[in-house]
């Protein structure tokens, strides 16, 4: 059987104003017909650029040289017409981030239908009924209304339905699909994977898979080509690659990643109490369009936290893991004083916030500190590393001098690994991971007894989120650091965290010890979010059965939304479920 | 989208009353009445003339009673031109001048947008550099440069055309007749197509760099169905925005186009009434330039609301 | 926590801040660096006015009306050797005119952009920085004020208070501080979400520093690409006024003056429309150079 796709010796080479970038460096692969390629790297490693170059959709400033042939004919700087006949009809896209991949001012049912009229000449009914068609196909409900909406209205995981549908309507041969689910929640992934998996299985479709998670590649490729800095370091059939890995680069890579089953060890004891929240609430107004367009609209309240109470201890990791809206981030916020709340009680070693004034809390900041999700948001861009690492130093503890605050800074940038003769570098001289670890250092340069990681490692390297972690346990050992860590991220959640807390649309679901949690999850979010996660574990991931939700997650506006998992109590609109304590320990949100 | 229309309409409102009364004001605040330049006359007859133009009432009422008569189109007798009211005087200037912007604008519109595309999909060759070369010549060379410029080679000096002598008149608006009209509209929409071109090129740089400009073309789709059904919708909106800005550029411009080329339009009657203080004239011809403004802006905003998906329906 | 004995064996080495990086964009930017010359160079001719010229400006010399330079290659009525561009209407040189000129719209063009400057960013950077209701109030007033014809209204007041030198700045840099507070807004706005405001505050910095350390120094990038492209907006603005008359008064003069002046004469005597256009064409071009140039070394894209 000929290859479908064979690509010998790309180059692909970008003129930038800082010079010359070789982003593909002499990459050479094939793909069978029906076979799902993996093609595995982390950020910088040259996966996305190598396909887009096959096919010319390389941006103005790049160039690529070598070959590449579909189904034996030469492709590579073919004419724009002759590559039209293959894009979108035999070969076609998907990108990561549907929003803006999807053209904002056009209806979805057109965007689903172009393709189809301009490649196979269907007209324009029979093009309608084929999209409706591959809506449903792609589990869209309420198809018909869904093709005259616009991409904005839609949520994130239908706008990646939508792009496979357009990719597939046309019975495409083979299918690109650049980090399809990076940019979607867990539950959402895994219903997407469903449907690349059915393309696989029952339309017989090529997929060349790209990503970064190795546990999207391990449940559905074939083969796989792991790259590093534009090269192919190695390639294989996937088991082989992934049990018996040959090059060293994958084996950091496989190693980096938590697998299902590996307990951590925390590492501190527990202490005394220092963090106590009740019942706390937070709530945002939100403009509703009412009628008349938004002349007359009704101004609602979001509630972003509705109700959370835990407690803290001494020494002790509380792992907060939720999809997006769930209120995590919201949470951490309110509780760190930097957003008001609506209602409920923090109290800060028994002392009850509400009662301090802003000068206090100001000065209370030294017991508390956060530690931001994008490294590069989180800093100043015009202000030097050290600079950055010294400002709570010198707003909390004025009265240090100059050379004292040098010393610490210094000293703390080798505590998280920082070279000290950094100290004059600016954040875009830095990489993410080096510029997480100034986050860190600037948060941990006061000494606090508390500290807020917020999605800390989710933008991060695979391989250097496993640096990052276990960087924040050592020093969460050294100091006796009480640590609330928040991720999406089940599997890094749970090498950190003696509890866990999960949050579904601002209430607790679930709170449990870590073992507990995944060993025995008992409300359906939990299990849900719990069989989301991936393992690059090829043979397990071919047999799970998932458990998936239905549907997408709904709007934390709707008033209904918390009964998603208490159906028999929709009669009575705003009931909120009781959390109840079935083991030990072990806290239960009511559910069906 | 009936609800954003309403939202946009409040809007109008506030606006055209600050307008007035911001002319108003500083119209009774200036020094000198209407006739100070005239003798002095008799105390009682200067009574009568000031209970005439109810000078004499205090100024809150005479605002009171000016807002009642414009809501009418009354503006009242032109201080100066003592035999016609200032709503005739407008009657009469504003179809010269309205043909004039709406031709430079349309011209404008046309040429500029032409020329953004051209240079936005050739960035960086030879087309695009002479096209912001000449945009840029257009926005640095103020219009009554150029409309002398235009009037030497085109009227006075002429020139040949397939051998045929060929010349524009240099002045006069002759009523409307299109040869007269041909070098003040040019002259008024050069500016205008040198910014125009400009906001396009850029507008349309910015969404071909867009990520679902990619998707269309891994679609297969070809580069005019590209252009047209995906990017030239997006790229319009900056320039949809600046539809209100560009008419009153065109109608500042037209103040000197008038005065050079010897035109009866409005923009003419308010130089002179600015010059010799008629103040109900300028304040009339003030408020009608905002109405125009205002309404531009509108339509130019319920435009926006079809281009743009997302600010109707949030 | 003890800190340990570091010992500092060498300097630690400088960064390389945004600001060097975009310097050095700037540097090879070659428009932008032409114009910046150019400019310097016209600054110093104007500066030096009174001693490039044996002529005074307003010295009027009734033997030679309207007489081209020495070297005019066309036939004119007359000619005058000693002037280098030529005599006006009434004998003055234009040589010593124009760059009397330059000094007068460099001038309008540098205060009216401070006056638009000064209200722009105080008005914007309140507004943005307050946000909320306030925030939304004062830019319906902007969103009202940006309807007006605002150059009526600066004719208005030039007629109504009889071409007042001050008031013509003042008045000129009134109808660009709309544009300059809506940019300063939005700058402030962005800057006022970004994460390193939270993380400062997290940090215990209080109000003013956060506004000092951070806000300002962020929002004065784009602030100043937009003042370079304002200067020959107000110097367009300014000769437009003094072709309506209501401008710069005799016997001071500015390029506007000349230009108009000059657009009569345009047959009869083109020099005299030709040297001041000329200047004032290149002078914009620079500036607008110089602006585009700061515009792409701020560019987060290119970085």
């Amino acid at each position: 059987m000929s290859a479908l796709l064979e690509i010998a010796n790309l180059n692909v080479h970008f003129a930038t104003p800082d010079g010359d970038v070789h982003a593909v460096k002499n990459a050479s692969l094939t793909i069978q017909e029906s076979e799902c390629l993996g093609v595995v790297g982390e950020s910088g490693s040259g996966k996305s650029q190598l396909f887009l170059a096959a096919f010319g959709l390389l941006a103005g400033n790049g160039r690529a040289t070598g070959s590449v042939q579909y189904r034996g004919a030469e492709i590579l700087d073919a004419p724009t017409a002759r590559l039209n006949t293959l894009r979108g009809s035999a070969v076609t896209m998907i990108f990561q981030d549907p929003l803006t991949s999807l053209t904002p001012h056009m209806r979805i049912g057109r965007q689903i239908m172009e393709g189809l009229m301009r490649h196979r000449h269907v007209p324009r009914e029979a093009a309608y009924s084929r999209a409706r068609e591959m809506l449903d196909y792609v589990r869209i409900p309420e198809s018909a209304r869904r093709m005259r909406q616009y991409p904005h209205e839609l949520s994130g995981g239908m706008r990646q339905r939508v792009m496979i549908a357009m990719a597939t309507i046309t019975g495409p041969d083979l299918i690109i699909a650049d980090e399809p689910t990076t940019a979607l929640d867990v539950t959402v992934q895994a219903q997407i994977l469903e449907i690349l998996r059915a393309l696989k299985n029952d339309r017989k479709t090529a997929i060349a898979l790209v990503s970064h998670d190795m546990g999207v590649i391990a449940g559905l490729a074939d083969r796989v080509q792991v790259m590093r800095h534009g090269e192919i370091v190695e390639s294989g059939a996937v088991d082989d690659v992934f049990y018996a890995p040959r090059h060293d680069y994958t084996r950091m890579l496989l190693d980096s990643i938590p697998k299902a089953g590996e307990t951590p060890a925390p590492v501190t004891a527990v202490g005394a109490p220092l963090l106590t929240v009740d019942d706390l609430q937070v709530s945002f107004p939100v403009k509703d369009v009412g009628s008349f367009g938004g002349l007359f609209g009704k101004t609602r309240s979001l509630r972003a936290v509705d109700g959370i109470s835990f407690t803290l201890h001494q020494g002790e990791t509380l792992g907060v893991v939720g999809e997006s809206g769930c209120g995590k981030s919201t949470l951490a916020r309110a509780v760190l004083q930097l957003l008001p709340k609506s209602g409920g009680r923090v109290v800060w070693l028994g002392r009850d916030l509400d009662a301090a004034t802003q000068n206090d809390i100001r000065k209370l900041r030294e017991d508390f500190q956060i530690v931001f999700q994008d490294p590069l948001a989180s800093l100043d861009p015009r202000m030097p590393v050290g600079v950055s690492i010294a400002e709570p130093l010198k707003a909390l503890e004025p009265h240090l001098p100059g050379d004292t605050v040098r010393q610490r800074v210094r000293a703390m940038m080798q505590r998280v690994g920082l070279d000290a003769a950094w100290i004059n570098r600016y954040p875009h001289e830095l990489s993410g991971g080096q510029n997480q670890r100034v986050g860190l250092a600037r948060a941990m340069i006061v000494g606090p007894k508390m500290l807020v990681c917020d999605e800390a490692v989710s933008a991060l390297d695979v391989s250097i989120q496993a640096q990052i972690v276990a960087l924040i346990r050592d020093l969460q050992a050294e100091t006796g650091l009480a640590l609330i860590f928040i991720s999406h991220d089940l599997s890094v959640v749970r090498r950190l965290s003696h509890r866990v807390m999960v949050l579904y649309l601002g209430r607790v679901v679930e709170m449990a010890p870590s073992d507990a949690l995944y060993a025995g999850p008992r409300h359906p979010y939990t299990r849900a979010l719990l069989s989301a996660v991936l393992s690059p574990d090829p043979r397990l991931e071919r047999q799970r059965k998932r458990e998936l939700l239905a549907g997408d997650l709904p709007s934390p506006l709707d008033p209904r939304a918390q009964l998603t998992f208490l159906k028999s109590r929709l009669d009575q609109p705003d009931y909120r479920p009781r959390l109840i304590e079935e083991a030990p320990g072990h806290f239960v949100a009511e559910h069906d | 989208m009936m609800g954003y229309a309403l939202r946009r309409l409040a809007g109008a409102i506030p606006t055209m009353f600050v307008i007035i009364t911001l002319a108003f004001f500083m119209m009774r605040a200036a020094p000198g009445g209407p006739f100070d330049s005239e003798r002095r006359l008799p105390p009682e007859i200067e009574q009568n003339l000031k209970a005439a133009y109810d000078l004499d009432k205090p100024l809150v009422r005479q605002y009171a009673i000016y807002l009642g008569k414009a809501a009418r189109g009354d503006f009242g007798p032109s201080f100066k031109n003592k035999d016609f009211t200032v709503a005739q005087l407008i009657a009469t200037g504003l179809p010269v001048s309205a043909r004039l912007g709406l031709w430079a604008m349309a011209l404008a519109l046309l040429i500029g947008t032409t020329l953004g595309i051209l240079a936005a999909l050739r960035q960086n060759r030879w087309q695009d550099y002479s096209v912001m070369s000449v945009a840029m010549l257009g926005i640095t060379i103020p219009t009554f440069v150029t409309a002398p410029l235009l009037t030497l080679a085109f009227g006075i000096y002429g020139i040949t055309l397939f051998g045929q002598e060929f010349s524009l008149p240099v002045g006069g608006w002759n009523n409307g007749a299109w040869r007269n009209m041909v070098l003040p509209v040019t002259v008024l929409a050069l500016p205008q197509i040198a910014i125009i071109s400009r906001l396009m090129r850029g507008a349309m740089v910015e969404v071909l760099r867009a990520n679902y400009i990619r998707t269309a073309r891994a679609k297969g789709l070809p580069a005019t169905q590209i252009v047209l059904s995906h990017a030239l919708r997006a790229a319009a909106l900056p320039l949809v925005s600046y539809m209100g800005p560009a008419l009153a550029a065109v109608l500042t411009g037209s103040l000197v186009v008038e005065q050079i080329f010897g035109l009866p339009g409005i923009g003419r009657y308010f130089v002179q009434g600015a010059l010799n203080r008629d103040y109900t004239l300028v304040m009339g011809v003030v408020i009608c330039y905002a109405g125009l403004i205002i309404t531009l802006n509108f339509l130019a905003d319920m435009i926006y609301g079809i281009l743009d998906p997302r600010v109707r329906l949030k | 926590m003890s800190v340990p004995d570091i010992a500092i064996a060498m300097p630690e080495p400088r960064g390389r801040s945004l600001w060097v990086d975009a310097r050095r964009r700037l540097l090879r930017n070659r428009a932008a660096m032409a114009g910046i010359i150019i400019l310097a160079a016209i600054v110093l001719l104007a500066l030096l006015a009174p001693l490039l010229s044996p002529f005074a400006y307003d010295e009027v010399n009734y033997d030679l009306i309207s007489c081209a330079p020495g070297w005019w290659p066309v036939e004119a009525a007359c000619s005058a050797p000693g002037h280098i561009f030529g005599t006006d209407a009434i004998g003055r040189d234009i040589f010593v005119r124009v760059l009397y000129g330059a000094r007068v719209s460099l001038a309008v063009g540098l205060v009216a952009t401070v006056v638009s400057l000064v209200i722009g960013v105080l008005y914007g950077a309140t507004a943005g920085y307050l946000g909320g209701h306030i925030d939304g109030l004062m830019m319906r007033v902007v969103d009202v004020l940006y309807s007006l014809p605002f150059i009526f209204f600066v004719i208005i007041l030039m007629v109504v208070f009889d071409r007042n030198f001050i008031l013509l700045f003042v008045a000129i840099g009134a109808v660009e501080w709309l544009t300059m507070a809506r940019i300063v807004r939005g700058q402030t706005l962005s800057i006022k979400q970004k994460e390193f405001i939270e993380a400062a505050k997290a940090a215990g910095v209080g109000p003013l520093g956060i506004i000092t350390r951070h806000v300002i120094p962020n929002v004065v990038g784009p602030v100043m690409v937009y003042v370079t492209l304002t200067v020959p907006t107000v110097i367009l603005t300014e000769s437009f006024l003094s072709f309506l008359g209501l401008g710069i008064q005799e016997p001071l003069t500015s390029w506007g003056v000349l230009i108009s002046d000059g657009a009569d004469q345009m047959e009869t005597a083109p020099w005299m429309l030709l040297f001041p256009a000329l200047f004032m064409a290149v002078t914009l071009f620079c500036f607008n150079f110089v602006g585009d140039g700061l515009r792409d070394t701020m560019d987060p894209k290119d970085r």
